[in-house]
């Protein structure tokens, strides 16, 4: 979906306004790597060491979060 | 674009988040207290029962961070982090969005995704397991529960991105008012479905073998052997004020993120629509 302006030849380059968003491949990229970020965010927040643990058995994450963990709404001890 | 749009959507989230961390300190913290105080007042009523029984006593756990910094900066890096999280999603959702949702304006359209965060991310989940306190909820059924959290919170984030999309599909032959009415009875019936379908936490195997059936996992009264009740069950007054802040707490950090990305968005997307014009005299 990137060559949508090919100018034929003698023509008087029309006047389309200038798309406001960058190329979708930068936007998608963009967008997805903010979005998983931000779960990745969630993830911390909400469930890391409590139901599964990236860092093994230790429980500071869970410890340090543990009034807001409860009162977001998600599932504590 | 986009990256300016996102940089908006985390400020207004991290704000959020600290109001909601203002809201917490002040009206969630003391049920928070109370709930803990419950629990170890169990505890210590426990470990003596177990002590006339001749049962040893219960492992203590031990103490990482004390309450007072639990309670004034952990609850605080939570709130803020989570708003952040939720503003970033915010702006994805936003800028997708954009231009896709019909003729809708740069402030109503950000009004409209923080109310779909806040009903897809919390309160439909929130239905089906609401919040609980320190005190409720067993260690041994964590995994399960989390398991079945975000089972909900999933759902009904897909359930709801469809019913955007069909409720699209169907304006062209429905008009707007009745396909987001169709859209939304199909939200909430097939909500509804995965609901019915989902076990009630006090359904949960662990639970029916130790307790019984009950609905949830809400501590009852705690019985010596001959069935006098030797400590109370857990005060629903404090259960009741502590979810009611919890949704309290929600609305504020979604109502902060629309309200302060909406004039921000909307500058932004004018100011870069105002100068297409006057680059383009072209005389038809």
């Amino acid at each position: 979906m990137s060559s949508m302006s090919v100018p034929a030849a003698g023509r008087v380059p029309t006047a389309v306004p200038a798309p406001v968003v960058v190329p979708a491949a930068r936007a998608v990229l963009l967008l997805g790597a903010t979005a998983m970020l931000a779960l990745a965010a969630y993830y911390f927040v909400g469930v890391d060491q409590g139901a599964l643990s990236v860092f093994g058995s230790d429980t500071h994450i869970h410890e340090f979060v543990h009034d807001s963990r409860h009162f977001l709404g998600f599932p504590c001890h | 674009m986009e990256t300016r749009l996102i940089g908006r959507g985390i400020l207004a989230g991290a704000v959020g988040g600290l109001l909601a961390f203002l809201f917490a300190r002040v009206f969630a913290e003391p049920q928070i207290q109370a709930a803990i105080d419950y629990e170890s007042g169990r505890d210590a009523a426990q470990g003596a029962l177990d002590k006339a029984a001749g049962l040893g006593a219960a492992p203590e756990m031990p103490e990482i961070f004390s309450r007072t910094i639990q309670a004034n900066i952990g609850i605080g890096v939570g709130m803020i982090v989570f708003g952040t999280a939720m503003g970033a999603l915010f702006a994805v959702v936003y800028a997708i969005s954009l231009g896709r949702v019909g003729n809708v304006r740069p402030r109503a359209l950000a009004l409209l995704v923080a109310g779909a965060g806040f009903l897809a991310f919390y309160l439909v989940p929130f239905l089906k397991y609401p919040a609980n306190p320190p005190a409720i909820g067993h260690e041994e059924t964590i995994g399960t529960r989390s398991g079945l959290y975000l089972t909900m919170v999933l759902a009904s984030v897909v359930f709801l991105w469809l019913a955007v999309i069909a409720g699209q599909r169907l304006r062209p032959r429905f008009g707007t008012w009745n396909a987001t009415l169709l859209a939304g009875a199909g939200f909430a019936a097939a909500i509804g479905i995965v609901m019915a379908v989902l076990p009630a936490l006090g359904e949960l195997s662990y639970n029916v073998k130790e307790f019984g059936h009950r609905a949830t996992e809400t501590p009852l009264p705690l019985k010596d052997g001959n069935g006098t009740i030797v400590f109370p069950g857990f005060d629903a007054d404090v259960l009741a004020s502590f979810r009611l802040y919890s949704v309290g707490a929600q609305l504020i950090l979604w109502t902060a993120i629309g309200l302060i990305f909406a004039p921000l968005a909307d500058r932004l997307l004018t100011a870069a629509k105002t100068p297409a014009p006057a680059e383009a005299p072209v005389t038809v």
